[in-house]
């Protein structure tokens, strides 16, 4: 492994047992994410981006399992840790934010109690003595308040998560995540809830924090949008598997994958206006047994007998993977 | 930054600040509260209000008739009863007992009511499984049997009570706060913290327990007017506090044998029973309106 890579998930799948059958919802992921890199996931609802994450921050719970795969953070791998090792490392080296601003802090505890909570928990470097304790904890808090751009923060330490707004709220819980200086962030639609300005004003925030504390980012999102302005590489995935992957600006400009370019096309552009958005047609297939064929293939405006069978990541340029038969298949024998 | 942010921070006020607020509005219910605190204070300063030695006998006075009846004495307001011991002094030393029982039992019962309830609610498993059925069992006994059944086999006194009514009385919390467990440790807060490494300890306690302390308190006091009638009620069938401590239950059953003559022995103490129930239940209920109105017992 190079030392360039934080966090790699290699073959990773997880399942639901559910009444109807087994659910798969990450079936087969690689992930790999670099020293100090934004990484773009992208996908509609059920696509498996949240569970693949939570996955590695070892969060699923029954009636879910991991049943197979590899994660790998900088070097340990975090499937054979135990609770305790894994309870330790989450918040500490991996944080994460979760999709809904208005309802991820506690309503009955102040802001500077969850600051001060995670900051006990997980900062070594605070000192023993009680009273100097307290005094660095508060300067800590306040630190980390004007970080995510709070004013008087020092005030607003005394409040409840109610009297803040949606956006303040969203920066609060990037506040309270990057208290332990965490060396991987991963933020689960951070800006669903939010109206556009703030929307804008959190990932410039998220984007600013990484610059200036070296961590890498992992930003789930559903909009391509996002991931243009604020990602290096981007992730796209559908039904449980990832369909395509490179650096943003390559996949964006020229994506490979029929999916990608569906999603892109359901984009409203202002540079199209009068043409209709074309969304794609059809369902995200059923999770439950699925037949062994290209996922995407209902949907597909290009299918042909050729994708009934399973389908691989095939290399599509350099860095660039997406998993589609129509980019392995040499030019000459395109029909 | 815009210009939604720079505005003026609101006052900080608290949650339960407003709805002590909305508590204090409610009339009925807030002066009922001040009954049941009048009623406390009676009970600490026993020795300073009463007017006579709850335990001097008298035979001189014996079913002594209250101060406004014919043949009343100005030394004792309420009547004597059949030893010629002071009413109004026993009832206020009794307020003691019932207050003290009350209080004990459901501070016993309320914490283990609330770590079995969270243990049972955010573990879930086979912990779940032990203690729900334990729960089903307990409500499966009437209570006022099973307390006469655990007192006959330990034997009376202040501390078996306590443990007779709290063997029972967890269920109830417990039933409370494995509920709101339940609810509350599917909230997106809850999955927020663990992913930020909070340990099933802290989640239980800082998390979980914060939020559902509103329906807890509510029920606790909703309880203890059940326990204070409970206590009252073993007391009175001799299996409660023993004599001559002042009892109500036991000064109700004391007063049996005259009550038609003397009708005050049994009335008066029976009559602070009621008072003091109907205004925990009436203050409770207004805490309940005023702090969680979605719940109702």
């Amino acid at each position: 492994m190079s030392d360039d890579i934080l966090l790699e998930v290699r073959g990773l799948r997880t399942v639901f047992d559910t009444r109807a059958g087994q659910v798969c919802a990450v079936d087969g992921v690689d992930v790999t994410v670099n020293r100090g890199e934004c990484l773009g996931i992208v996908g509609e609802s059920g696509s498996g981006k949240s569970v693949t994450f939570a996955s590695v921050m070892g969060l699923v719970r029954s009636p879910g399992r991991i049943e197979a795969g590899e994660i790998v953070f900088d070097g340990t791998d975090l499937r054979k840790l135990s609770p305790r090792k894994m309870q330790a490392l989450r918040g500490r080296d991996i944080a994460m934010t979760m999709q809904d601003a208005l309802t991820a802090l506690n309503p009955a505890l102040t802001v500077g109690e969850q600051l001060a909570e995670m900051l006990e928990a997980h900062d070594d470097d605070l000192p023993r003595r009680r009273g100097a304790r307290r005094a660095a904890i508060q300067a800590r808090s306040v630190e980390m308040l004007t970080l995510v751009g709070i004013p008087s923060a020092g005030d607003r330490l005394r409040q409840y998560p109610h009297e803040f707004s949606g956006g303040m709220r969203q920066r609060i819980m990037i506040a309270i995540a990057l208290a332990s200086k965490p060396r991987l962030l991963i933020a689960d639609e951070p800006t669903t809830a939010l109206d556009v300005t703030i929307q804008a004003q959190v990932l410039e925030l998220i984007s600013k924090l990484r610059a200036e504390l070296g961590m890498s980012v992992v930003l789930i999102t559903h909009d391509l949008g996002v991931v243009a302005e604020h990602c290096d590489r981007v992730m796209v995935m559908y039904a449980g598997q990832v369909v395509e992957e490179g650096p943003t600006a390559q996949v964006i400009r020229d994506p490979r994958h029929p999916y990608t370019r569906g999603l892109l096309a359901s984009i409203p552009r202002p540079a199209l206006r009068g043409q209709p958005i074309r969304p794609i047609d059809g369902q995200v297939p059923d999770l439950v047994d699925l037949p062994p064929q290209c996922r995407f293939l209902d949907r597909c405006p290009e299918a042909g007998e050729a994708c009934r069978h399973l389908i691989d990541m095939h290399p599509a340029g350099p860095a660039r993977r997406a998993r589609c038969i129509r980019i392995a298949v040499p030019e000459t024998e395109k029909a | 930054m815009s210009v939604i942010e720079q505005s003026a921070p609101v006052a900080a006020e608290s949650l339960f600040r407003r709805n002590m607020a909305a508590f204090v509005e409610n009339r009925l219910a807030f002066g009922s509260a001040i009954v049941v605190v009048l009623f406390v204070l009676m009970a600490i300063f026993a020795p300073w209000i009463a007017p006579n030695d709850p335990y001097a006998t008298n035979l001189f006075f014996r079913l002594q008739p209250p101060v406004w009846m014919e043949g009343g004495d100005r030394a004792y307001p309420l009547g004597a009863d059949a030893l010629g011991r002071c009413i109004l002094s026993r009832i206020i030393y009794g307020a003691r007992i019932s207050i003290f029982i009350g209080a004990a039992v459901i501070l016993v019962a309320t914490t283990i009511g609330i770590l079995a309830g969270l243990a049972a609610g955010y573990l879930r498993g086979w912990v779940d499984v032990v203690i729900s059925r334990l729960v089903d069992i307990l409500l499966g006994f009437p209570y006022l049997i099973f307390a006469i059944g655990l007192m006959a086999m330990m034997g009376p006194g202040l501390g078996n009570i306590i443990l007779a009514l709290a063997y029972k009385e967890w269920v109830i919390p417990c039933r409370v706060v494995r509920g709101e467990t339940l609810v509350t440790r599917e909230l997106e807060y809850v999955e927020a913290a663990r992913a930020l490494g909070a340990s099933g300890k802290h989640i239980m306690l800082r998390e979980i327990l914060p939020n559902i302390l509103s329906p807890v308190i509510v029920v606790a006091t909703i309880r203890m007017a059940h326990v204070i009638i409970l206590e009252a009620s073993l007391s009175f069938l001799g299996l409660g506090v023993q004599p001559p401590t002042a009892s109500w239950g036991a000064m109700v059953a004391d007063g049996r044998a005259f009550i038609l003559e003397s009708w005050w022995v049994s009335t008066f103490p029976g009559l602070a029973i009621l008072l003091l129930v109907l205004a925990i239940n009436v203050a409770s209920q207004g805490l309940r309106d005023a702090f969680d109105p979605r719940f109702t017992e």
